[in-house]
């Protein structure tokens, strides 16, 4: 049969951000699909030659537009170990509490996009909705909407005051029981099973050959999350992930739906036990050494790798972002698909290509 | 702090088989420029949330064999590495042959050492 | 059918969920990061704010005494405001309105002398 080839993005309606796919097509069928990267690459690895180890933070904060606290985290973390920095315990509580805020606004933003990528114009608008509260606790308690600015090296630079606790709980209830009004929608209705079950499969094993992270990985029914690694207060409040076993996309999105509501519980264990103290530590000197750190975000597993010589610029920051790692699972899912599906597919792996390309 | 294992080129592809058969998942390969001493390449594996990382330090200008055969996803990380350093592999699955983020043209490698004027302050 | 029913009564008697917006604004939070404001008269000219600066916005001139800010450039992470040792950076919690030009902040203090000239 003649064979097409049609472009797929950079610009393209369901993409918030440019990815290319150049996807061969036999009549309405995907047979190949090659990606094209490059168009927002910023080379802030780079960075770590001009900025010192502290005025990083700020950069990698903005490697992501969506997780910038847990980018901040993952690499305050890597620096603390090389210096040998112990880190308060309040502190790691709120780190805790601002990095599972984070990942809720984050899945709810996703969610609102992907039901947008299969036309549900009104579900994006509920989830985004409920998403606008979560925004407000973080404006309220960091000082800025998205790029947080909340982690320093040794610990953070906001405390929470007992008032502002005992809002962010109401808060997270009145989310929470929205949210679950939203389930029957998302999980359960005729058109969105319709959309979604059975599309972009991936197998237990091709998930993890492929060296698919986070919610890709947990949808084809491996429980794996970065959090079971305890970084930050997880080695206190002890963590079980959430795992589904169809690999479609709708187990993806069934993954991330429940998984903002255990983020929530997370944040509200985490304010019932928030200890008193210190929350941050005097740190002193310059890194030498190197070591590598992950933590979980949204999307996935983000693996840093930092190498520090002793002066005050790190030798090299390395940034795995899970986006990077969940690419080739999606060349290996969107062979045999339909053409009408690709957007849903692109989507389901939650795509942050700003991230990739750093 | 970083508890490596060695590794020399030769033993690069039979690594990996051995790693893919033992079920450890990739999570990624970091290259990092040591100046005068040439590379050094990261091997990073997981296997139930354990971390093994393989070093494998090389001269400039060396072409390492890639591993993309065995791990179809180092395929992305190999075009960047060749990208941002211009370390050659040979045999990529998909080889972009450093366009994967630069234009075919440019030639000069962005991610090797400049050095950097300190400023006095 | 009859979900539908109890949702568009529910809608039909519910407050709306959008502002009226140039009428009704939101607002932010007290704490907000939104404009850097300084006040020269006791500023040092330390520099201490250039060079935390992780965007490099900031230049100080201590012998001219003059404190520039880009404010384009600026990403309001505050960093600047904490490691101030004098207290003279502050944030507000208005954000800068829109402009159609790209500003700089500029002020001119009076420098401090140094010891010896301040005793002649």
């Amino acid at each position: 049969m003649a064979r097409t080839i049609l472009p797929f993005g950079p610009q393209h309606p369901v993409l918030p951000e440019p990815l290319h796919l150049k996807l061969t097509i036999e009549d309405e069928t995907v047979v190949e699909a090659l990606p094209t990267l490059g168009y927002v690459h910023r080379g802030l690895e780079k960075l770590c030659e001009v900025r010192d180890f502290n005025q990083m933070i700020q950069i990698v904060e903005r490697v992501c537009g969506i997780c910038s606290c847990l980018h901040a985290l993952c690499y305050c973390e890597g620096v603390e170990q090389i210096m040998g920095v112990e880190v308060p315990r309040r502190a790691k509580y709120l780190r805790t509490i601002w990095g599972e805020l984070h990942r809720v606004h984050s899945h709810l933003l996703w969610l609102g996009l992907f039901a947008d990528a299969f036309g549900f114009e009104s579900l994006f608008m509920q989830f985004w909705r409920v998403r606008e509260r979560i925004m407000d606790i973080m404006e309220a308690t960091c000082g800025n909407r998205v790029v947080v600015s909340v982690n320093v090296i040794g610990g953070v630079r906001r405390d929470l005051t007992p008032e502002q606790c005992k809002w962010i709980e109401e808060q997270v209830a009145i989310a929470e029981k929205e949210i679950r009004q939203l389930s029957s929608t998302i999980l359960n209705d005729y058109t969105v099973k319709k959309r979604c079950c059975g599309k972009g499969v991936l197998t237990k094993d091709q998930a993890y050959q492929l060296g698919a992270v986070g919610p890709m990985l947990r949808g084809s029914g491996w429980a794996q999350d970065a959090r079971q690694t305890g970084y930050a207060a997880f080695g206190e409040l002890g963590f079980e992930p959430i795992v589904e076993y169809d690999g479609d996309s709708y187990a993806r999105s069934a993954v991330r739906f429940r998984e903002t509501l255990q983020s929530l519980d997370i944040v509200r264990l985490a304010i019932a036990r928030l200890p008193e103290g210190e929350i941050a530590s005097k740190v002193k000197g310059k890194p030498q050494g190197e070591t590598v750190t992950r933590v979980e975000q949204p999307r996935g597993e983000l693996m840093y790798y930092l190498k520090a010589d002793g002066s005050k610029h790190m030798d090299r920051v390395r940034i795995r972002t899970p986006t990077f790692a969940n690419i080739p699972p999606l060349l290996a899912m969107l062979p045999g698909c339909e053409l009408a599906d690709v957007p849903v597919i692109v989507l389901s792996i939650d795509p942050c290509i700003s991230c990739t390309e750093r | 702090m970083l508890e490596t294992i060695p590794l020399s080129l030769d033993q690069v592809a039979a690594v990996a088989k051995e790693c893919f058969d033992d079920g450890w998942r990739q999570v990624t390969m970091s290259a990092v420029d040591c100046g005068e001493a040439g590379f050094e390449i990261f091997y990073h594996y997981d296997k139930d949330l354990v971390m093994r990382h393989y070093r494998l330090s090389i001269p400039k200008e060396t072409v390492v064999p890639s591993i993309s055969p065995v791990y179809f996803c180092a395929l992305l990380i190999e075009n960047e590495i060749r990208d941002q350093f211009g370390i050659c592999f040979s045999d990529i699955v998909l080889d972009f042959g450093g366009a994967l983020y630069l234009e075919a043209e440019v030639r000069a490698m962005p991610f090797c050492k400049v050095s950097v004027a300190e400023k006095q302050s | 059918m009859f979900n539908m029913t109890k949702n568009v009564v529910a809608n039909l008697f519910s407050k709306s969920s959008t502002r009226l917006y140039p009428i009704a604004v939101r607002g932010h939070f007290e704490g907000f990061r939104g404009t850097l404001h300084i006040n020269i008269d006791e500023c040092i000219f330390c520099r201490t704010c250039m060079i935390k600066c992780p965007s490099q916005c900031i230049a100080v001139d201590n012998k001219a005494g003059t404190w520039t800010c880009e404010a384009m450039s600026c990403v309001y992470c505050g960093v600047c405001v904490d490691v101030c040792p004098t207290g003279c950076l502050s944030m507000s919690k208005e954000h800068r309105p829109v402009a159609t030009e790209k500003q700089t902040m500029a002020y001119q203090g009076v420098p401090k002398k140094k010891k010896k000239e301040a005793a002649e």
